[in-house]
């Protein structure tokens, strides 16, 4: 019996006839019933919108949203619960960073060094800024691991970047980067920072100090909270010099008819009527997390990546990409391919098994085109996983080659 | 769903075969077929003389379903002329999306009633009919 199965009754369900076994968490987490309660009775007993209001009900909506903000600040290291701005996902807040710091701080010939596995959702802004101002894009690339060599890094960064944009963790290969070396590194020459960390946060602590992060992204619905709430986290002193992303309603301080003046963080970056809601379940998810702690989770999902990977190796016809040695700095993802089976009827004949996995590019098109293969199946794992979903897994996976003709 | 319904022999035969997964020699037409959000990617080879596609192949990576679906349809658009072609790739898109049913209409469609069971299975939809799509832009597109 699954220990987590009270607070995640999804979790009980049947799919196609079977157990429900979730194993796409890298897109997207399950949310237990401590956060859905949270944002019910948020929207229950404490609903209005914040900051507008001279009445109670909202004074009541307005702490329960900055609380949020305080909580968060706190949790992920942050100075003041200013640098933390409230977004619909990782995504918003990168390109927040983008449109408003790229296109205003960066020039022609700039350099934006970036790990050529960088989910689109951290590649795609800086070609945007890449072309509209002339600047360059320079990629890193992984070794065969799946880690990023000292050598990449130090030759890729050069005087000519100002600014690295990097994922804590790949998304693809699990393959956990060190960022704060990178950070260091990008720092020495006066590059500016960005590190999405929505694949990190999850699963381990992410303190934007010790990162040496200057902006870090991420989503809420990866570590449980809601969909449509995201954060981005901004040193002050570059928020501030900052122009606003989107304008309109709660984000200035004097509106003319020829011009407008703005308000101060975070409201600068927070334009028209925010995902309240969202921030407080992001707020329960982050209690629901430091409840579990990050080391029990590190330590069950370490357990269930070592299993998984000790029992593909048993599988014939299945190749794993990344490291499957050296396990140390590598998340609970695990990409891989079954000989002569494409990655979407891998994920079909899976689903028929209840098994729930992701098959594609995963948002990472320059990554599969660098790892030279058209598409990959994923399985990806959270602290609520268990050894006996592996299983059925592994069981499945085994009929896979067999369903299409080819020997086993 | 039953996956017996869907990898069936018909498919998995055609999706093992290269008998229609080749270049063909002095193509008319040459069309390349994207489903961009799963990366299945086709491209389809027609020698057309005097409105009868004489010769057809393709090329290309993507899944069982869409891979042995281009298959059956260039064994059922061989020797047609390409108003019969049109005429078929609608008959599918009808079985697929659930609209025709009746099996004396769908008789034409020989080796391709195997992916009726598609229309259940929504996310696969896409994969189905991508060589379908790929020869109704094809045979368009040269009209123009």
């Amino acid at each position: 019996m699954n220990p987590w199965a009270k607070d995640f009754p999804i979790l009980n369900q049947t799919m196609n006839g079977k157990r429900l076994v979730y194993l796409d968490n890298a897109a997207t987490s399950q949310r237990p019933l401590q956060v859905i309660h949270a944002v019910d009775e948020f929207y229950r007993t404490q609903n209005a919108n914040p900051h507008r209001g001279l009445y109670e009900l909202s004074v009541q909506a307005t702490q329960r949203y900055e609380g949020a903000r305080s909580t968060i600040a706190k949790f992920i290291g942050a100075k003041k619960d200013c640098e933390v701005i409230f977004t619909r996902n990782a995504s918003e807040a990168l390109n927040l960073v983008a449109y408003s710091y790229g296109l205003t701080f960066l020039k022609k010939d700039d350099e934006i060094a970036l790990p050529v596995s960088e989910h689109h959702s951290n590649l795609v802004p800086w070609q945007m800024v890449a072309k509209a101002k002339g600047a360059k894009l320079v990629y890193l690339y992984p070794d065969a691991e799946g880690h990023l060599p000292e050598k990449e890094i130090n030759s890729k960064i050069t005087e000519k970047t100002k600014l690295v944009a990097i994922a804590h963790v790949s998304n693809v290969l699990g393959s956990v980067y060190p960022v704060r070396k990178i950070a260091d590194k990008a720092h020495s020459v006066g590059a500016v920072v960005v590190v999405d960390c929505a694949q990190s946060i999850p699963h381990m602590r992410v303190d934007v100090q010790e990162l040496g992060a200057d902006f870090m992204a991420f989503s809420g619905h990866k570590m449980m909270a809601p969909m449509g709430i995201g954060v981005l986290y901004g040193r002050e002193e570059l928020l501030n010099k900052m122009p606003p992303f989107l304008r309109g309603g709660e984000m200035i301080e004097y509106v003319h008819e020829q011009d407008a003046t703005f308000a101060p963080l975070p409201e600068k970056f927070e334009a028209g009527t925010q995902n309240a809601g969202g921030a407080v379940g992001l707020e329960a998810a982050v209690r629901y997390l430091e409840g579990i702690g990050y080391e029990r989770i590190h330590r069950t999902e370490r357990e269930l990546l070592n299993y998984a990977l000790d029992g593909l190796a048993e599988i014939p016809h299945v190749t794993v990409y990344g490291g499957t040695k050296n396990r140390e700095n590598r998340c609970g993802v695990i990409s891989f391919n079954v000989d002569g089976v494409h990655p979407h009827d891998v994920a079909s004949i899976l689903d028929a098994g209840g098994v729930a996995i992701r098959a594609g590019h995963h948002c990472a098109q320059p990554m599969m085109e660098y790892l030279k293969i058209n598409a990959t199946c994923r399985a990806s794992f959270y602290f609520y996983n268990t050894k006996d979903d592996v299983d059925v897994f592994l069981e499945n996976l085994k009929k896979v080659r067999g369903w299409l003709g080819l020997g086993t | 769903m039953e996956l017996n319904q869907i990898y069936t022999q018909i498919l998995t035969e055609h999706n093992n075969s290269s008998r229609n997964k080749h270049h063909i020699d002095n193509p008319t037409v040459s069309l390349k077929g994207v489903n961009p959000s799963c990366g299945d990617e086709i491209t389809l080879e027609l020698r057309e003389k005097d409105g009868i596609i004489e010769d057809a192949g393709f090329t290309g990576i993507g899944c069982a379903i869409s891979q042995a679906s281009a298959s059956i349809m260039i064994d059922l658009i061989k020797g047609k002329t390409t108003k019969e072609a049109l005429h078929l790739a609608n008959l599918f898109f009808g079985m697929i999306k659930g609209e025709v049913t009746d099996e004396k209409q769908l008789e034409e469609l020989d080796e391709a009633i195997a992916l009726k069971d598609i229309s259940h299975m929504p996310a696969r939809v896409k994969c189905a009919v991508l060589g379908w799509h790929t020869l109704e832009n094809a045979v368009k597109g040269e009209k123009k």
